[in-house]
């Protein structure tokens, strides 16, 4: 590749005598950072929150951490279909189905299966709601709770106990 | 002879302690200020609107390990943040508070002070050669050019005002502004050079080269912890209250009243509140600097080190010169 004949133009704008003199031009920016300052100091105005005491209201369709809803008659609404283990891209959802018991169980055939064990790890967890979306019972939901820290790796192991607690945030 | 001791230390102590308490509520202001500036809440938990944080922080300096390092030079190392203070203390007291207060009333005061903004070069680059890093030592030999090349566009600026006032005074300074008019009036220009050169002279933004945090860490006191560390810090902001008075003085009428507070004064008919005011239009001006300070770090950002030398021995100092003798041929013609 031969560089010889390339002619090169310059395109970037040259600056103009206001710009150059700098003096003109600062003013501008001076009067951004009074504005805001104004905003601050007179009106008490500001973009952030004090966090742990105020929490920002996000949207109804926030995908946080995961639950199993519950019936009338506190039995989950998960008949073990696997729908969303299947469709889980990060495959965190682990279920194990088992039949229920006949006595404890006044719907009858709706509810004739369960999940014996229904484990997500919300570490690998990527929060895309696909399980939510494949749940033909409505069964797994996400609430609107983003506040997932814990201790351990163990403790992100979250059990169907821990799912089916009731959820006021969204359901 | 024990009473002359005792009004000399009197006065140091009073330096001292207005300097110390003066440089929190600075702190403070910088703190809260850039956090309104940025839509941001600031330290606001600690007493009313966080001015006690900054009790905390003093203390938790306190009690930190005072440390080290292993390779440094020990005695330069410790000496630096020992006398860093002392420079822009001893200038503030050559600056007449109010016609009542002047602690050092010497009839070369402009030179004294001159003299010790060009000592506060010394902890920097001690402090910079003697912690063994190569950082500070980037950060002092960038702090020491910026300095001398500041120094000879303010000393110009300050010369072409002395020409005016024809002495060293500043209380005569002052008195000339009062009967005539503000230096700022009678030379924008020479104010304008002199009051970029500050902001290179205390290396705040948008000259704080010496600390760039992004290239060099924290520059020349990036080795120092704890009250060391503390102590360069104050030094930056005593050194800022310096200047600020400095310029006030010079350029701003220092404690002259400020409009309609002599019709106050005549009209109350009271002797004694004319230094009063005279003091609180000085600390208005000063405060009023001061805040500028704050305002600009948070609006400009940072000259890269070859824009700050072409500013300063392309522009200010040749802008400076030619008004220099501008200035001489006015005050020749004129007088």
């Amino acid at each position: 590749m031969s560089t010889g004949n390339i002619k090169t133009t310059n395109v970037s704008r040259p600056y103009t005598w206001k710009e150059r003199l700098y003096l003109l031009t600062i003013p501008k920016g001076f009067l951004v950072t009074l504005r805001y300052f104004i905003r601050g100091f007179f009106l008490r105005k500001s973009n952030t929150i004090s966090y742990p005491e105020e929490r920002r209201n996000y949207s109804e369709r926030f995908r946080g951490m995961h639950f199993i809803s519950l019936d009338e008659n506190k039995l989950e609404n998960c008949t073990a279909c696997y729908l969303c283990q299947t469709v889980c891209p990060a495959k965190c959802i682990t279920i194990t189905a088992e039949e229920r018991d006949p006595k404890e169980n006044p719907v009858g055939v709706a509810k004739e299966k369960r999940p014996k064990a229904f484990d997500i790890d919300a570490l690998r967890c990527c929060f895309c709601g696909m399980c939510e979306e494949a749940c033909p019972k409505d069964a797994i939901k996400m609430s609107r709770n983003y506040e997932l820290a814990v201790h351990t790796r163990e403790m992100a192991m979250y059990d169907l106990k821990h799912l089916s607690r009731e959820v006021k945030n969204r359901g | 002879m024990v009473t002359e001791m005792m009004v000399l230390l009197a006065k140091v102590v009073f330096i001292f302690a207005l300097c110390i308490g003066a440089v929190p509520f600075c702190v403070w202001f910088e703190r809260r200020g850039s956090a309104w500036m940025q839509g941001r809440l600031g330290p606001n938990r600690l007493g009313p609107f966080g001015l006690f944080q900054l009790v905390a922080d003093m203390i938790k300096f306190f009690f930190k390990e005072s440390f080290i390092p292993q390779n440094s030079h020990k005695f330069l190392y410790l000496l630096a943040p020992a006398i860093a203070l002392v420079p822009p203390m001893a200038a503030i007291a050559s600056i007449p508070f109010c016609s009542e207060i002047h602690l050092v009333n010497l009839n070369v005061g402009v030179l004294l002070i001159l003299a010790f903004t060009g000592l506060e070069i010394y902890p920097i680059i001690l402090s910079g050669w003697a912690s063994n890093n190569k950082y500070s030592m980037l950060g002092a030999l960038r702090a020491s050019s910026q300095l001398i090349s500041y120094e000879i566009s303010m000393s110009m600026a300050l010369l072409s005002m002395l020409l005016v006032y024809g002495t060293f005074d500043l209380t005569e300074i002052i008195r000339y502004q009062q009967e005539h008019h503000w230096g700022v009036l009678l030379n924008p220009l020479a104010a304008l050079i002199f009051w970029v050169a500050t902001y290179a002279e205390t290396n705040r933004l948008p000259f704080d080269l010496a600390e760039g945090d992004s290239e060099i860490v924290a520059g020349y006191h990036l080795e120092y912890g704890a009250m060391k560390f503390a102590i360069f810090f104050m030094s930056e902001y005593v050194a800022m209250i310096m200047v600020s008075a400095f310029l006030v003085t010079l350029f701003f009428g220092g404690y002259a009243l400020l409009p309609g507070m002599s019709w106050v004064v005549s009209a109350s008919g009271k002797a004694f509140l004319l230094p009063v005011f005279e003091l609180f239009s000085f600390f208005l001006k000063v405060a009023f600097f001061m805040f500028l300070f704050v305002w600009v770090r948070w609006s400009l950002p940072r000259f890269r080190f070859d824009q700050l030398m072409h500013l300063g021995w392309n522009i200010l100092f040749p802008l400076s010169l030619a008004n220099l003798l501008l200035m001489g041929a006015v005050a020749y013609f004129l007088r």
